[in-house]
């Protein structure tokens, strides 16, 4: 493998995560590489959206690191943080578009925060994002006419209004239904291919799992960490704890 | 051949004009220097005017969408000048990006027109529905809370005493403090001021006439109304807002239960309790604040200042000041209510309707006051 597909881009390193006195990860350490589909799963309540959380700084941790692009952003200073919001974009569970704009306000808002573009030239960035997402034409729609998978897919071309070099997933297929999520698949996969922007999806949907994770760890509420890592074939096929395969299987515990 | 420096791209043009021209790019195309590229792209067809145009993207260390997107933009306008139009040695990557992005949806157009401000009359007009949409919204909202509060009273053990005893420490314990010093406060106030004047008179006895007269019959309960609907009012929009919002409020309807009974009752009848107590509360710190300007600025003795004020009202003044605090009550609750019931949309809608139902329930309150005080008048006569 050549050094650039190798090359860690977001370093997690000994997090721990506290609320309170209640300690939902322990101690977990691992890397994302440029350019790869990575995802964090796990059974509900295993802490996947409190690491997510991490991951994108809007918690700090109670100790260890996250480096993003060279940066511990748990310890940078409001210019840095600034800089590293720029490169990351997050497309959050419940789409989070804001309901009293326009799809079109919507994309356009991080563009007019962080360039000095003339606003006819962010309409057209605009439109070609709401193209690539599939949705020409939708501009002037608000979120709430719009369907469950089609907010979704507004919710992402907002996330990468300003070309992020991550993407984060939290739970993006949650309410979808299996022919949307198979297209969202698609899309993300062919964004990043096209684009090479590296992703990162926090899920517990085995249909997405193997279609699009390259690797991927697994959480688990007991031991507080990871208990799992590998590709998704790998996790399936050779693990032998048993947690795993209930996972992968689809069996109770 | 000339060439541009920029932080992020290189530019050169080679070949004269009206031959071949090829353009290349090296460098980072991106977001970062999107206005200076399109410009220097969009100006080479015009000023060569190319039999061919060729871009070169083999020194491209980075392309993102928007360095993509100057490039079919200017495809396109070699294309409407019909100069025929190639892209050379672009990466496997630059290739995909630059095939994700839908040409079409450059030029089409919005399926719907961006809205446009409406003329004064259709303003209007709208207005109009909208105060007749929002009265008829109100009335049969009224009915529902009647039929519901009455069927409460005949059927005792239907309304959930629990959450009752909850609003009342929210609305009530809670807002005594906040009740109990603006009272105060009021009452120091309207008794300084009061004396000002009838110090030159020699009357400074009747400032406790005055502030208990003043307090009991009017600011008291309307006071009190006004911080509980400000408190609470806008507490029960919102939660009940959030609630449709969250399709909580359609859950209830689906299990069964009528959303008025289950989450109005309990408010309205906890805030028509404590509304009446809060208003006795109201009255009694503000008679304090007056003693406390009478006892030290004015002279007078704890026990004439109180003798006064006790000579000063009757029992109907207290008693219609209460029943003014309940129907107060059920206003600020009722609305409260029925404005989080409406609320449409998100976030933003929330926020609408805790505003509406605080000036709703204020609006209201000085109205009934006035139908009061209209009333009271030829009551007393």
């Amino acid at each position: 493998m050549d050094s650039s597909s190798t090359e860690p881009v977001i370093v997690v390193e000994n997090l721990t995560a506290r609320y309170g006195d209640v300690t939902i990860l322990e101690d977990v350490s691992f890397e994302v590489r440029r350019g790869e589909r990575f995802m964090i799963l796990g059974g509900s309540g295993c802490g996947k959206s409190t690491l997510l959380k991490h991951m994108i700084g809007l918690i700090k941790p109670s100790a260890g690191r996250v480096i993003i692009n060279g940066i511990d952003i748990a310890r940078a200073d409001e210019e840095a943080l600034h800089r590293v919001r720029s490169e990351i974009g997050v497309l959050f569970q419940a789409d989070a578009l804001f309901g009293s704009m326009s799809l079109a306000q919507n994309v356009a808002l991080p563009l007019a925060e962080y360039t000095d573009l003339p606003p006819e030239l962010i309409r057209e960035i605009v439109r070609m994002k709401l193209g690539l997402v599939h949705l020409v034409g939708y501009g002037n729609h608000m979120p709430a006419e719009l369907s469950g998978g089609m907010r979704k897919r507004a919710g992402l071309a907002r996330a990468m209004a300003l070309d992020p070099t991550f993407l984060f997933f939290d739970e993006p297929w949650a309410g979808l239904d299996p022919v949307t999520a198979a297209e969202l698949d698609i899309l993300i996969r062919s964004l990043n291919e096209g684009i090479g922007t590296t992703m990162v999806f926090v899920t517990q949907e085995l249909a997405s799992i193997f279609s699009l994770a390259e690797r991927a760890i697994m959480l688990h509420k007991d031991t507080k960490g990871i208990i799992a890592r590998g590709t998704p074939a790998e996790l399936r096929e050779k693990s032998t704890d048993p947690r795993v395969l209930h996972f992968f299987n689809r069996q109770a515990d | 051949m000339e060439e541009m420096e920029t932080t992020g791209y290189r530019l050169s043009v080679e070949g004269k004009a009206g031959e071949e021209a090829t353009i290349r790019l090296a460098g980072r195309l991106s977001l970062d220097d999107l206005e200076p590229l399109m410009a220097d792209l969009q100006a080479i067809p015009g000023r060569l005017k190319p039999r061919r145009l060729s871009v070169d993207l083999a020194g491209v260390e980075y392309l993102d969408s928007a360095g993509a997107l100057a490039l079919i933009e200017l495809e396109n306008l070699a294309r409407s000048l019909t100069i025929p139009f190639d892209l050379l040695n672009a990466s496997g990557t630059n290739h995909g990006l630059l095939s994700l992005i839908d040409r079409e949806a450059l030029q089409r157009p919005p399926l719907r027109p961006e809205s446009v401000r409406p003329a004064v009359v259709e303003k209007l007009g709208e207005l109009a529905r909208r105060q007749y949409r929002d009265f008829l919204e109100i009335m049969s909202f009224v009915g529902e809370l009647m039929v519901a509060l009455a069927y409460s009273l005949a059927h005792p053990r239907s309304v959930r005493w629990e959450e009752v005893k909850f609003y009342m420490k929210r609305a009530g314990a809670d807002g005594l403090p906040i009740v109990a010093l603006i009272s105060l406060l009021l009452g120091l106030i309207m008794a300084f001021m009061s004396s000002l004047q009838l110090k030159q008179f020699g009357a400074n006895i009747y400032v406790a006439n005055l502030v208990t007269l003043a307090m009991v019959r009017e600011l008291g309960p309307i006071m009190t109304a006004i911080l509980v609907a400000g408190r609470s009012g806008s507490a029960f929009a919102a939660e009940i807002g959030t609630m449709v919002v969250n399709d909580e409020v359609n859950a209830l309807v689906t299990m069964g239960f009528d959303p008025i009974r289950f989450l109005a009752v309990p408010k309205v009848l906890a805030t028509m309790v404590v509304v009446p107590i809060l208003t006795v509360y109201a009255d009694l710190f503000a008679i304090l604040g007056g003693l406390i300007v009478g006892i030290t600025g004015l002279d007078l003795t704890f026990f004439t200042y109180i003798q006064q004020t006790k000579s000063s009202i009757r029992v109907f003044d207290f008693a219609t000041s209460l029943v003014k605090a309940v129907v107060f009550a059920l206003l600020i609750a009722g609305i409260g209510c029925q404005r989080g019931f409406k609320v449409k949309g998100g976030a933003e809608g929330v926020g609408t309707s805790t505003t509406s139902a605080v000036v709703s329930a204020i609006f209201l309150i000085i109205l009934a006051d006035s139908a009061f005080a209209i009333m009271l008048h030829y009551i007393r006569q």
